[in-house]
């Protein structure tokens, strides 16, 4: 057996979006939650290349080129976002921030 | 060993990623995320996505988890304290909802994933292949993602400035 | 084409300039519109006449169709016979005079353009009810003048006591008008049509029916619609308080014009009426029985408005007595001779009470003999004729009457008779109560304007030569003219009642002042029931409207509407409010709640979908 079943990429990726998503529901820091939003990110990000190399074609691989690039722009938004709340009201508990108005 | 190649780095990723959403501190969370990503870009090698594999190492574990470090310590975020107001619903569901959706997805994943075995070397997506279909076939979305990221950068700046 | 159709659009376009611009219009210009529109209409009509004469036979203009529905058919369509061209002249005729009088009586008054829109509107909705060829568009008009007449009626709006009579009028005539629409819808699913020539057509050849039947019911809802319109037993009522309108209002519209229209109405439909002789006989009782009762009730009151207003049903049962013996041509007769006298009776007691600044009861008058001679003399011309002085008008029409009721059941006559002694005197104990004997009260009288006194002139001659015009002699090819010779005893008992009447008035209130008091005093509590109306308005109100109010009360507002309607809307509401409240603490703020939703969500929707294959 010289090679890896494609459901074993899409179980990683199940696996590792299933923790991503756990994170964000059980972890209460901002970043933390940030961070997992990435690893969600990343493990679609591994389902695309997989599909990407079983159809033999090059677009999975550009999609996780966007994903990336988005990702990038999300993270730079989101990051400023974090400081400026922390910044109004100097805590980084997503439960305590729970109302749109200041 | 391809198998073996996989199992490994497989475990590496699934156990940083554990380590991601246990670890009390944030600056050892992200150092767990810089894991799973390098461990993700050696999958990606593996499949033959030698571009994105680059890709992933740079943006990602390079330039993005920068990002990331560098505002938890600016903010000087320290270990987690619990909040006055915690979300009872997610901590009573977020594990049993975690399994339930791992659960769900393998018994899909499994019943419906094509067959097929994915060998190294069989096939390759390197730069070239990468920027033909980038300035080819998605020529326009790749240009509008440059309008993204400026407007991004823009946004950041303003959402970062003192008075707002 | 004789462009019939200007008849009623010259008072409407009246009607629109002066309700939409009367507000920013001087007097001169509202006046000037609304006379001019009458009397434009009025010499349309003349012209018209002229031009069709000798009319024998219905003329037909037809303009559009109205309402076409499966079998159905109403077409906007005015028609003229002799019938409608007597009353088209003594509607345009009078009401021009009453336009004139009324520009000098309301000259005082706020409101003055609408006043007169009102007016016109009146008469544009009386001419078309007089044209209508239809039930349906006589119908229109009909509405038309009920709207107009509780318009004017509370056209003193501020006063509490105007809006309750319009009302009352309003509401009385309302349950007339549902008789009327019954009768409506029998004709149509009897004959399938609503065109007067075709209605009356069919019913030609139909055998008159010995006992009740479809026709007869038609008859009788008709004759509802009649009763209220005409304030006929039991649905009078609601003139006496209508009164309370200008009085060139109850002139035009609750004397000459708008009460008459159920006698219209009923002579119109006479060809229905010969074929339901049980019918017939209903609408003479009607009208006996009114005639009686109004005039008693006229013997003892005291506002001379509301005297002239108890004489008017009183006459209006005249009429129906002779539309009920047969002598339609008789009724209609008297409609012209009453439209005559009566508005001049109105307009005189209009101009007592212009020269009196208001007062209104008989008891502060007196002697203004001397102070408003023009007034008294042209007064005195609707006495004669009311009170059936020969060779007057209302001698001939109701000599007319009484011969017919003779020829149908004696009975009828003799009642009859003395109806019309207590006519002449309850009108004599008014006139001698006002113009004779010493002034009782403490205004200074002063003659009326020549706006006034001129359309009283024009009234006066009409009286007392109204009896000249051989009406029934016209009419003679709509209605056949009744069989029997003059009775020359007959005649003289008439006379002789009408006499009698006024020599007891005068006996009574010029001869023995104070005689009339003991009397009534003496008589006690026969006396108490005349004077307060028998009571009638009171046993509605406990026999009926108290009942209604009771019931609209407990079971449709309380039960009904707060109970089940409000209770059904607000417990939507508050059902509403409830989930609200619950769903709610979903929206806590909390991302990861949310987020938790969504992974839920997440979970069911591959659930469900990888379920399905």
């Amino acid at each position: 057996m010289n090679g890896v079943p494609l459901s074993w990429y899409l179980i990683l990726s199940a696996i590792l979006f299933a923790l991503g998503a756990a994170g964000f529901m059980i972890r209460k820091n901002m970043i933390t939650v940030f961070m997992c939003i990435e690893l969600m990110l990343n493990a679609v990000n591994l389902s695309f290349v997989a599909f990407s190399r079983h159809f033999k074609t090059i677009d999975g691989q550009i999609f996780t080129f966007f994903v990336m690039v988005v990702a990038a722009a999300e993270a730079a938004v989101g990051l400023a976002i974090i400081l400026t709340v922390f910044r109004n009201r100097s805590t980084l508990q997503v439960d305590d921030i729970d109302s749109l108005r200041l | 060993m391809d198998p073996i190649l996989f199992f490994i780095f497989a475990a590496v990723a699934v156990i940083c990623a554990i380590s991601l959403i246990v670890q009390k501190h944030p600056i050892k969370s992200a150092l767990s995320l810089i894991g799973v990503m390098g461990s993700l870009a050696i999958l990606y090698l593996l499949l033959g996505a030698e571009f994105i594999a680059a890709a992933q190492l740079i943006v990602y574990a390079g330039a993005i988890m920068v990002l990331f470090v560098f505002v938890i310590m600016l903010l000087n975020a320290g270990e987690e304290k619990s909040p006055a107001r915690p979300s009872w619903f997610a901590k009573l569901l977020g594990i049993p909802l975690m399994i339930a959706l791992l659960g769900i997805l393998s018994y899909v994943i499994q019943r419906a994933a094509p067959e097929g075995s994915l060998a190294f070397g069989e096939y390759t997506g390197g730069a070239r292949e990468v920027g033909r279909a980038l300035f080819t076939t998605y020529l326009l979305p790749f240009e509008i993602t440059s309008v993204l990221i400026l407007i991004a950068i823009l946004g950041a700046v303003v959402l970062a400035k003192k008075e707002l | 084409m004789h462009h019939l159709w200007l008849i009623p659009a010259l008072p409407l376009a009246g009607f629109l300039v002066n309700g939409l611009f009367g507000r920013r219009l001087p007097k001169a210009i509202i006046n000037a519109v609304a006379v001019g529109s009458v009397l434009l209409s009025f010499l349309w009509v003349l012209q018209v006449l002229n031009g069709l004469m000798p009319l024998e036979t219905l003329y037909v203009e037809r303009y559009a169709t109205w309402i076409a529905s499966g079998s159905l058919d109403i077409p906007y369509e005015l028609a003229i016979d002799r019938l409608s061209a007597v009353m088209l002249l003594v509607v345009t005729g009078v009401g021009l005079l009453i336009h004139i009088y009324a520009t000098g009586y309301m000259s005082h008054e706020d409101g003055y353009y609408r006043f007169f829109a009102y007016l016109n509107l009146f008469m544009f909705f009386m001419l078309t009810l007089v044209l209508a060829n239809n039930y349906l568009l006589l119908f229109v008009g009909w509405e038309g003048v009920g709207l107009c007449s509780y318009l004017l009626i509370g056209f003193y709006y501020l006063k509490n006591s105007a809006t309750t009579a319009g009302n009352k009028a309003f509401i009385v005539n309302r349950i007339g008008d549902f008789g009327f629409a019954l009768a409506i819808f029998l004709i149509f699913i009897q004959f399938g049509t609503l065109d007067f020539p075709a209605v009356f057509s069919a019913a030609q050849p139909l055998p008159a029916e010995s006992t009740a039947g479809i026709l007869t019911a038609i008859c009788l809802l008709l004759m509802v619609g009649a009763a209220g319109k005409s304030a006929q037993v039991p649905l009078y009522v609601w003139l006496p308080d209508a009164m309370e309108g200008p009085t060139p209002v109850s002139a035009l519209i609750h004397a000459a014009t708008m009460v008459t229209a159920g006698v219209y109405m009923v002579a119109r439909s006479s060809a229905l009426y010969l074929k339901a002789p049980l019918a017939m006989d209903v609408v003479a009782l009607i009208g006996l029985l009114t005639a009686v009762l109004a005039a008693t009730i006229g013997m003892t009151q005291f506002d001379i408005k509301k005297v002239f207003a108890y004489s008017t049903v009183s006459q209006l049962g005249y009429m129906f007595l002779a539309l009920g013996v047969g002598a339609f041509s008789a009724g209609i007769f008297h409609v012209v001779t009453h439209a005559f006298f009566k508005a001049l009776l109105f307009l005189g007691a209009g101009s007592v009470i212009h020269a009196l600044e208001g007062e209104q009861d008989l008891r502060h008058m007196g002697g203004l003999r001397k102070k408003i001679p023009i007034t008294f003399l042209t007064l005195a011309c609707a006495w004669v004729a009311i009170a059936g002085v020969p060779p007057f008008s209302g001698f001939h029409s109701k000599d007319e009457i009484l011969l017919a009721a003779h020829h149908h059941a004696p009975w009828m006559y003799w009642i009859g008779v003395v109806t019309a002694g207590i006519t002449a005197f309850y009108v004599s104990r008014a006139m001698f109560l006002c113009f004779f004997g010493k002034y009782r009260g403490h205004h200074h009288p002063h003659e009326s304007p020549v706006s006034m006194w001129g359309p009283l002139a024009v009234l006066a001659l009409l009286s007392l030569g109204g009896g000249y015009t051989h009406i029934p002699q016209f009419l003679a090819p709509v209605f056949p003219l009744a069989e029997g010779a003059h009775d020359f005893t007959l005649v003289a008992i008439s006379v002789a009642a009408g006499l009698t009447g006024i020599g007891l008035a005068w006996f009574l209130y010029i001869a023995k002042p104070g005689l009339a008091d003991s009397i009534a005093s003496n008589l006690g509590g026969l006396y108490k029931l005349v004077y307060n109306k028998y009571f009638v308005d009171e046993l509605y109100f406990a026999t009926i409207i108290n009942p209604a109010i009771a019931g609209s009360r407990t079971v449709l507002w309380k039960f009904l509407d707060a109970g089940l309607i409000d209770g059904t809307v607000n417990g939507a509401g508050h059902m509403a409010q409830w989930v609200g409240a619950k769903c709610r603490r979903l929206q806590s703020g909390n991302i990861r709640t949310y987020a938790t939703w969504v992974v839920l969500g997440a979970v069911l929707l591959i659930f469900t979908i990888g379920g399905v294959r």
